[in-house]
């Protein structure tokens, strides 16, 4: 009989093969393992968070941009007539919902507020188990957005967010921009300005104070100056104030002949009219007109800041006024659903709801780390900004930039703005390193 | 020296502005002795008389021309103002003139709206410890946003300047100077003269009418007035009426200066109360003077030679010299010996 002894090298040999064979099966099925993420809707909805200022100074941006988000669903689920779904290409959408089911949605008020925003999407995250969020009007509540989105795993598709340090100091691997930047605004409104205003003036900004007041402000400053414009000052003024005359009275005697207005909303409906109340257009320095600049416009904001805005130069991520195919699809599907034109704010949110969407439906899955990886370096065209680029680097969109000028003699209330030029989309590229900033890990943390 | 004097004409215009909403603000502590943190309300509420005006008199007909189609293929809508139709330029003249002329709808309804006030909630906190009476008118302000909210929305609407007084006075011309060396917008000075003659109106009813006499009668000494026979309570209604009159004509004479919404009387709030501490709690006088100071201080702090020496004194100068007058002299500048310094 043979006696079974335990010694050292069969405790050895015993315990080498009991991890392989308890680690086999992990091997086998990392794929699986790996797809537990946050807010996995295996058996539940699928839910997307809708987070836009309903309230507070951006309410009218954010409301527009929940109708966006709200049609993009119902073509998402193959209700109504398609919009851009008819142009977008390529398309892997079917019409039947997301990976075959259908799509829903919460909304929450970020209230133009950053913390409302960060504890809004929190929310979304925590309670309604929403499995990508999006929206903003403000580059705060995208940041803020963003950041949280990457700690929990989340995607977040922002929506009006203008600042450079969205897709670039503070960029983030969960947070994917459709709309343009400060830098991209800069770009493209020089070559109209040399050529409206002419490349000897001195330039005085006012500039909202918060990161994408600066970032915008330094944008322009950096182009106009390269195209020979003298920056005689740059003056900061609180976000949200409502009377400007005290910072408008020194432009007038600061040697300064053109007015450059890094404002947005209603900080921009407020301040631009008062300029114009100042007399600024009416008056001549340096031997020239003066003249104002506001980089950044919207349809929302010249329809708020009424005739002041006849003739002032700016730009514009998307306007209703395109005749390209995709834009008229848009506009027409938007007009029949909500009896007006859509903003350039209900376009973004449109574009971002239906983008991550598409992007799930190529990765043939919700796991956030593979839908990243669709939307990175992901071309297409039929979104109404023609052939687009989602750079892998830094997640910024790149196509062209709109310049345009207010309507000197408007047909209608919605008839606001005429587009005066294209940018094109390799002349607003840049080097992504110029703004910094670290994507981050693909893989998702747990809620 | 011509920046300077526009600053100084800005910081004139801008403490009228404040020394008018903090009057009423005054008016009403120093004769009811009531803390009314809804004197903003009644300012965003008198902004709204003028919107409220403006949507009146653009009632439009709409005819659909059907030659025309929107790019979502529905008919072309064309509005046309009912009061054109009806009065032809004198009806365009009306639309034009919308702001100034809502006075006449702002006037009898904010007074209405003062007594209302007065009687149905106010009335009840008299006795009341100053901390209730700021809750209670706090809450007040709050329902007042939210009803205007739900009516008019969220978002600022617009109310544009009368055509003849768009543009800005070349002020520098009235005084031999060079053209467009000093210029000012027409609606600003208009607002400053406005501020004026209110201001004064106030205080010559107050000062030369019998009315006015027995109101500081009671100001002084409530229960010895009351002595006379004299019904002091309704006067006092009557007062708290007129502050809510003040605070609506205020609004909206404001409103081509700065499209209202409905959160505007709490951005107001906070700076009319600075201007009622520094003229001193009650003290009539006391806000007017603290509204001109205060208003040229922060105009001052916003010329960028004074920015570039002390970043960021622009946004904090009137609350540094409430907190310099308060250390100084707690009763303000020109407020009654006694009143808000226990």
């Amino acid at each position: 009989m043979t006696k079974f002894r335990v010694d050292r090298r069969t405790v050895l040999k015993g315990t080498g093969a009991g991890i392989v064979a308890l680690g086999a099966p992990h091997f086998f099925i990392r794929n699986a393992w790996a797809q537990q993420f946050c807010n996995d809707p295996t058996k539940g909805k699928i839910v997307f968070g809708f987070n836009v200022p309903q309230t507070g100074t951006y309410a009218e941006e954010g409301l527009e941009q929940l109708t966006g988000y709200k049609l993009a669903v119902q073509h998402i689920n193959g209700e109504g007539d398609g919009g851009m779904l008819n142009t977008y290409k390529p398309l892997s959408l079917k019409g039947n919902g997301l990976l075959g089911r259908k799509v829903e949605y919460v909304t929450g008020d970020t209230q133009t507020n950053t913390d409302a925003a960060r504890d809004g999407a929190r929310r979304m995250i925590e309670r309604d188990k929403a499995i990508m969020v999006t929206g903003s009007v403000t580059s705060g509540e995208a940041i803020a957005q963003q950041a949280l989105c990457q700690e929990r795993g989340v995607i977040y598709m922002s929506g009006l967010t203008h600042s450079n340090d969205t897709t670039g100091k503070d960029k983030r691997r969960y947070g994917f921009r459709h709309f343009f930047n400060a830098y991209q605004s800069g770009v493209a409104i020089a070559p109209f300005l040399a050529e409206a205003y002419g490349k000897d003036r001195r330039a005085y900004h006012l500039t909202a104070d918060y990161t994408w007041g600066w970032t915008q402000e330094e944008s322009i400053k950096a182009a106009t100056e390269a195209l020979g414009w003298e920056t005689v000052a740059t003056v900061r003024t609180p976000l949200g104030l409502g009377d400007y005359s005290q910072y408008l009275t020194p432009v007038l005697n600061s040697g300064a002949d053109v007015l450059i207005l890094n404002h947005y909303g209603h900080d921009m409906v407020n301040s631009l009219p008062q300029a114009v109340q100042f007399g600024i257009r009416e008056r001549q320095a340096n031997g020239k007109n003066f003249e104002i600049v506001v980089p950044m416009f919207s349809e929302l904001m010249a329809v708020g800041a009424g005739d002041a805005v006849k003739g002032i130069i700016g730009t514009q991520n998307w306007n209703w006024q395109l005749d390209d195919e995709a834009s008229k699809a848009f506009t027409q599907s938007y007009g029949k659903a909500y009896g007006a034109p859509p903003s350039q704010s209900a376009h973004t949110g449109y574009v971002q709801a239906i983008l991550y969407a598409d992007a799930v439906e190529r990765a043939g899955t919700l796991y956030p780390p593979e839908v990243i990886k669709a939307l990175e370096g992901f071309e297409f065209d039929g979104m109404g900004n023609g052939p687009t680029l989602y750079r892998d680097s830094d997640h910024q969109c790149f196509k062209e930039v709109l310049v345009v000028r207010g309507n000197e003699k408007p047909t209608s209330r919605f008839d606001v703005l005429n587009v005066i030029g294209k940018t094109a989309r390799n002349e607003v590229t840049y080097d992504p390193s110029i703004f910094g900033g670290e994507l981050g890990p693909y893989e998702p943390n747990q809620c | 020296m011509n920046a300077l004097l526009a600053q100084l004409l800005n910081g004139l215009d801008k403490g009228g502005a404040y020394a008018l909403i903090a009057l009423g603000l005054t008016l009403v502590f120093g004769t009811l002795g009531v803390v009314n943190f809804a004197h903003g309300a009644l300012f965003m509420l008198g902004c709204f008389c003028a919107v409220t005006f403006r949507y009146l008199i653009t009632i439009e007909t709409v005819t659909v021309d059907p030659s025309r189609v929107s790019p979502w293929g529905a008919p072309v809508e064309v509005r046309t103002p009912v009061v054109q139709e009806w009065f032809g330029d004198f009806g365009a003249i009306l639309v034009d003139y919308s702001v100034p002329i809502s006075l006449l709808l702002a006037v009898p309804l904010m007074l209405a709206i003062g007594i209302a006030m007065e009687r149905g909630l106010i009335k009840h906190f008299y006795k009341r410890s100053h901390a209730e009476q700021i809750l209670v008118t706090f809450g007040l302000a709050i329902v007042l946003q939210e009803i205007v909210k739900s009516l008019f929305g969220a978002n600022p609407v617009p109310q544009p300047t009368p055509v003849d007084l768009r543009g800005a006075a070349d002020i520098g011309a009235w005084f031999g100077m060079a053209p467009h060396v000093l210029t000012y917008p027409w609606w600003r000075l208009i607002y400053l003269l406005f501020s004026v003659a209110v201001i004064g109106g106030v205080f010559a009813f107050l000062h030369l009418t019998t009315f006015g006499m027995v109101v500081r009668a009671g100001m002084a000494d409530r229960e010895a007035v009351g002595l006379l026979g004299i019904n002091i309570d309704r006067r006092f209604t009557i007062v708290f009426g007129l502050a809510a009159v003040v605070a609506g004509v205020a609004g909206v004479m404001y409103t081509p200066l700065l499209a209202p919404n409905y959160h505007l009387g709490m951005d107001f709030l906070v700076l009319s109360f600075v201007v009622v501490v520094v003229g001193g709690m009650g003290s009539l006088p006391g806000a007017v003077a603290a509204g001109f100071l205060l208003g040229i201080l922060q105009s001052i702090a916003s010329v960028t030679e004074v920015k570039s020496l002390i970043p960021g004194i622009d946004q904090v100068v009137i609350y540094l010299v409430a907190v310099v007058v308060l250390l100084v002299r707690p009763r303000g500048l020109m407020g009654r010996r006694g009143i808000m310094e226990a």
